[in-house]
Parts: structure tokens; sequence; C-alpha cells
């Protein structure tokens, strides 16, 4: 089995959101970039896979060479190979293009992604690359198995789970769950000895134009001060009268 | 042109997102000088519909489609969309709604913009804004392509009374439901979930266990709420994964949300920030949930939320 992890290189969940240039972009000063939590749950079934199963599993991501290190982690967890496409992530309809101009080329059956990267929580290359690749897809998927051509899939739904029975070639949009929080690696000194060793190939993006553009960021309005109250008959009256909320 | 909107509704009702979804629709389309086409899968009374401006309905009726198929509904509203020459299409950005609305932007080739929170600035050139790092910011972000769709976040635009005459018109479009087949489905029925919701009821580590979860589902029952639990909590084992919240949990857009015991890491904060109005309890007033929330009350919470279980049964009790 051939599987292909989506990768987003995303600000650490911690860290503070600022922009620059009038607000136009993102302020990288001080932050810390990390594989997105969500693909790095897909990341941890995909070495499941590679180590119970057998499977070769690829990492992929659209950037510059600044999401590099992003890339070498995964290697550094247990990835074979990774493909970087060299061009600026500008929104996910173009990201997908990219993505399933990929997978057509390598021949994936499992195109594992995150169900939304934390920064622009747009939650849509995985279904986009699904039907641009014509692929089953899962969303929001907490459990997944493979046997032969055939794929079970658990998914998370509003106040409970469903499963589902569908085949290769397949797109999930995966989430906390598939692996539990404890099962996440960190890699070791080895891993990260190999990694630098592994394929990272770079490859040059197809023409695919953004479709939609950020023409302005803005921070929430800053919020007043917390309202303390003494005793619960005053959070009552509060919240029914002021609040208006029961 | 017009403004099509895919309304969800479950067991034939519509719910209270797609009353959002058509008030939503219905400013754009005043916007634009065009009406609202409804699109409802297998929901009873479309006429209700007509109450937040809806001007037309699509009726599917099928009982392939009685459980959620995202590439049969996808395939739908498309084929909805193309069908009233539609140039925006609404889906509200739940759960499975952001399932389906890729595929439909795909086969549209339309630009997609999820978890909008408010009308265009300007519908040409099509601006709209939406909360973007986890609700730590907001982009303005113009959408390119002829065809728009626009993911609308929950509970942040509002629902609008606005009585239109609806034309109710049977769709048959080709029904597509692909080969994701839906094996069993688990859910508790008669519990109000966590997406549902307009009070949510959350506790943390400050809760100490497991067997302390009474103190939440006390509450939260008094209030009709959904209980919903931090992250520690759910890594610990004391509650399922399905109801922790936060930046990799679920998101919560509720009218209420009542944090018992949790500090306000700022991943949690992230996750629940869409809430409207947030309660704190908690014995320490150096947490960092106190700079986040609207009301506060410094104490322990094994004193503090039987009270407030109890004064609000009584409250409830004389405004019944």
């Amino acid at each position: 089995m051939k599987i292909l992890v989506c990768i987003s290189h995303v600000p650490d969940t911690t860290s503070k959101i600022n922009f620059t240039d009038g607000d136009t972009k993102f302020d990288t000063n001080g932050v810390q970039f990390v594989i997105n939590p969500n693909d790095e749950f897909g990341l941890t079934r995909a070495m499941w896979f590679k180590e119970k199963q057998g499977a070769s599993v690829h990492v992929a991501n659209v950037g510059g060479p600044e999401t590099e290190p992003t890339l070498r982690k995964a290697l550094a967890i247990g990835a074979d190979e990774a493909i970087r496409v060299n061009t600026t992530a500008t929104d996910g309809y173009s990201v997908a293009k990219q993505l399933a101009q990929v997978i057509k080329d390598g021949n994936y059956d499992l195109v594992i992604g995150g169900r939304e990267s934390i920064d622009y929580n747009g939650g849509m290359v995985p279904g986009m690359i699904a039907k641009l690749t014509d692929s089953n897809f899962v969303n929001n998927c907490i459990g997944l198995e493979i046997e032969g051509n055939d794929a079970t899939a658990i998914r998370e739904i509003d106040g409970g789970k469903e499963t589902l029975k569908t085949s290769l070639p397949l797109v999930i949009g995966g989430q906390k769950g598939l692996v539990e929080e404890s099962d996440l690696r960190i890699p070791n000194m080895r891993g990260i000895m190999q990694a630098r060793s592994k394929p990272l190939h770079v490859k040059d993006p197809i023409e695919a134009q953004a479709e939609t553009q950020t023409t302005q960021f803005e921070k929430p309005a800053p919020r007043g001060a917390v309202k303390l109250v003494d005793n619960v008959e005053d959070l009552i009256n509060l919240l029914h009268n002021e609040a208006k909320v029961i | 042109m017009s403004v099509v909107v895919y309304t969800e509704s479950e067991g034939g009702k519509f719910k209270k997102i797609a009353q959002e979804a058509v008030s939503y629709a219905k400013g754009i389309a005043d916007m634009m000088g065009t009406t609202v086409t409804a699109v409802a899968v297998n929901g009873n009374n479309t006429d209700e519909l007509g109450n937040y401006g809806a001007s037309k309905v699509l009726e599917v009726s099928d009982p392939k489609l009685d459980t959620f198929n995202a590439e049969a509904y996808a395939d739908i509203v498309a084929q909805a969309a193309k069908e009233e020459s539609a140039e925006v299409v609404v889906i509200t950005s739940s759960a499975n709604g952001k399932f389906m609305a890729p595929l439909v932007a795909v086969n549209l080739e339309a630009g997609y913009v999820p978890n909008v929170t408010e009308l265009p600035k300007s519908t040409s050139p099509f601006t709209v804004k939406h909360s973007v790092y986890t609700n730590k910011a907001y982009s303005h972000t113009e959408i390119k392509t002829a065809v728009k769709v626009v993911g609308l976040a929950k509970n942040a635009y509002g629902v609008y009374e606005n009585a239109t005459s609806v034309e109710k018109s049977s769709f048959s479009p080709s029904i597509n439901t692909g080969s994701v087949e839906v094996v069993s489905v688990d859910k508790a029925t008669d519990k109000v979930t966590i997406a549902d919701a307009e009070i949510v009821v959350s506790g943390g580590r400050g809760l100490k266990g497991p067997e302390n979860w009474g103190l939440i589902e006390d509450l939260a029952e008094v209030l009709g709420a959904a209980t919903a639990c931090s992250k520690p909590v759910s890594d610990m084992g004391w509650r399922p994964h399905s109801e922790h919240v936060g930046q990799t949990g679920k998101p919560v857009a509720s009218n209420l949300y009542i944090a018992i015991g949790i500090s306000g890491a700022i991943q949690h904060l992230a996750g629940i920030n869409a809430s409207k109005v947030k309660v704190v309890i908690n014995t320490d007033p150096e947490a960092p949930f106190f700079k986040a929330a609207d009301y506060g009350i410094v104490g322990d919470a094994f004193e503090v939320v039987p009270q407030l279980t109890q004064k609000l049964k009584e409250f409830k009790a004389q405004n019944a």
C-alpha cells in the first residue's frame, strides 16, 4: 500500500497571532512552526500501517523552503520520502490542485490529510483532492482499518460516531482519535539522523491560480474585563437580565 | 442568478442552523438584488423556510438520503446551483457542511471560504469575513470565481424572520451515493449535542476525577445544556474524546459556555471563543480563563456548582 500524508506547516498551538504589513501578512517573528496537529494524528496512523501491515509512507507539503524542517520532522518520525511542491500555499483550492497532481503522479492508495489546519481552518483540502482525484472520502475520521482494497472508517458525528465501509483509493480528513494523543511520537536521535539522508523531492508546481485571496487580517476586539461575582444568585441575575442567555 | 442555500435537517426537522443559513442567504440576496432558493433534502414542512426569506424551495425526497452521504448531498447541491444559475451557494460550517462543501466547490469550480461570520462587505468584489487561527483572528477574503461557496459559521449571523411566500418545487436530481456506505451509527439520541446546544457546561481537571462528573451533568440538565470537557480530561480518559472541546477537539459556538475547573489554556480558549457569553468558576483567581470570560466566580467548584444548580432549579421553577 502506498500512503501519502499531507502535511500542513502551521504555527504551534500556543502561538500568539499577530500580523504585519498593514495586517496583510502573518507575523512569523518568534513563532515556532510544527506539523499541523490533525495531520500528525494521521501520520502516526500511517506509521502503524507501515509497521503492522507493510506500507510505504510519503509526506507532501505545498510551500517554500522554510517548510522543509517540518517535512524533515515527519521523516524523522518515520515517513520514507517527502515531497515539497515549491510554491507559496495561497488558498485551499490551489493547494488541493497541487496535491492532486502529486497523488496522480505517485499512484497512492490512501491519502491522509487533517480535518483542518489550525491556521486557516479551511478544512477543504482533503475533500477537494478526493473530488479532484475521484477517490472516496471520509472526513472527521477517528478510526481507520484497511484490509486489502477495503476500508472501514469511523467518523465522528454530532453526538456520536458512525462506521463506514468504503474502498481504496481513499482520502481521509483525520483528527484526534485516529490515534491517541499518547501514541504520538517524538522523533529520536536515530530518526533525526536518518531523516537527513531520506529523499526530500522538490517538485515544480503546476499552474493553479488562487480562487480566494486574503485582503486583510483583523484581530478580535479586546474584550472587557471579567465581572467577578461573589455568589450564584448574582450570577443567575446577570445571565438572565444582562447577558440574556438564560 | 440567485443565492442557493443548503438547509440542514435531522429526522425531517430543520435545524436552527438551517434557519440561520436561510436568513444569511436572504441578506446576500438583498445585497445582490436577487432571491433565495433553498435546497431541502428529506425535510418536512419546507414552508417554514419562507419565514426566513426563501422564496423557492427545491425539495428532494429519497429514502437513500435518510443517512447523510457527503458525496450525494454535495452532488445535489451542485446540481441545484446549476439549475438555478446560482452565483452564491451558502452551506453552514457544521461538521456535515464542512464535509460536503469542498466537494460542491470543486464540482462548481468555485472558490470556497468557510467559517464566515458576517454578510459580505461588498459583493463586487465579493469579500467575506471569516474566522482563522481558530478564532484568534479574522481574515477578509475575496472570492474571485464566478460562483462562490460561502460556509457560514454557526451562531454568528443570527436568525432573522423575513416572511416570504414560498414556491415549492419538487427537484429530482441524479442521486449518486458513491461508494462510502454507512454500516452503523452510534449516537446518544436523548442528549443535546455540543454542536446543537445553546448552552454548554464544561469541566476540567479541577473536578479531580471522573466520579465527580455528576456536578457537571446536574448543572447541564437544569440548563438543557450539552456537557463538554477540556483536553487533559479526555486524554486521561475521564470523559470520551467526543466531549473534548478546544483547538484539536470540537469547536463550540454556543450562546453560553460555562467552564468549571478549567484553567483556560490558549488552545482551549481558541476552541470555545466563538461562544457568546463565557462564565468561569475556578479556585485560582490567576487562571487565564478569567481574562477571557464575561463572568466569573472565584471559588471551589464542589461548593459553587451544587449551589448554582439548586438556585437555577428555583429560578427555572419561578420563570417557567
